[in-house]
């Protein structure tokens, strides 16, 4: 009996530390975790543009963010939607097998970079020649060396797949672009929750 | 006297518009090793402004800016 307590008791402050120091990786274990889950959570170096409009002077501003920030080091996601669309028909592809409203979609929408607009001071086209010609001479790249620039920076991007269908689009008409995704709101919600910026053009 | 910059590359990005001078300085920047300098002349003034944001942002410095006569030299020393 005696020996027993004597046991008890030497065995008791070591049994004591033995339990704290469990308890102790228990909470590092579980700080870590949660360490993980924030890094995971936090935004990467990553911006998510949506293209939504299709005149000149907004596709420009896009294209200019989107190059700007590759160029600072950013990854960057374009995703093109609505009247962004037509922008990145190829003018050169023609595609068959559209019903009439895809027909009349096809023709009245912009084929591809060269035939955007302004947004304002169109004037029946003598606005967007006169701004375009302004381009050149001050040295802005134009749409199509944007579009070529973006590719070489590796900026990404991704084309709504419903506006494409709600206009009549075809993948086989869209222009030649390195990793061309067609993917819906959920792949542009996924890229845009992890991106510092998000932007709505 | 300040002291002397070895410049090991000269970057011509005169009459370039935005977003061209940075675009072109973040590729010709990684063309040179850790700890050379680039310097890059430029003729758009909003690169007063880019050209620092860019060296923050990429974590690269720039030693000097010389301006006159409209040509804005900038002396960056690629640090990453």
């Amino acid at each position: 009996m005696k020996d027993s307590a004597e046991n008890k008791r030497e065995v008791s402050p070591q049994g004591e530390a033995a339990k704290k120091m469990k308890n102790l990786e228990k909470q590092m274990g579980e700080l870590k975790n949660q360490v993980e889950a924030l890094a995971e959570a936090s935004p990467e170096n990553k911006i998510a543009l949506i293209v939504f409009s299709g005149e000149l002077d907004k596709v420009l501003a896009a294209f200019i963010i989107a190059t700007g920030a590759a160029a600072m080091g950013m990854d960057v996601v374009m995703f093109f939607t609505f009247w962004g669309t037509p922008i990145l028909r190829d003018k050169g592809k023609k595609v068959g097998g559209k019903d009439f409203m895809g027909k009349m979609f096809g023709a009245m929408l912009p084929k591809g970079t060269s035939e955007v607009k302004l947004s304002k001071m169109n004037m029946a086209g003598m606005g967007t020649a006169m701004m375009k010609s302004l381009m050149k001479k001050k040295n802005v790249a134009s749409l199509e060396q944007m579009l070529e620039l973006a590719a070489e920076l590796g900026v990404r991007i991704h084309i709504c797949e419903m506006s494409m269908d709600l206009m009549g689009f075809k993948r086989e008409e869209m222009i030649e672009y390195p990793n061309l995704t067609f993917c819906g709101v959920a792949k542009f919600m996924e890229e845009a929750q992890n991106s510092k910026v998000q932007l709505f053009i | 006297m300040g002291e002397e910059i070895t410049v090991d590359k000269v970057m011509d990005l005169k009459g370039l518009a935005c977003p061209m001078p940075v675009v072109k300085v973040s590729k010709g920047i990684k063309e040179v090793e850790i700890g050379q300098v680039i310097e890059a002349v430029t003729t758009d003034p909003g690169s007063l402004a880019d050209f620092p944001a860019w060296a923050r942002t990429s974590g690269n410095e720039i030693l000097k800016t010389d301006q006159e006569e409209g040509v804005i030299r900038f002396y960056i020393k690629r640090k990453a």
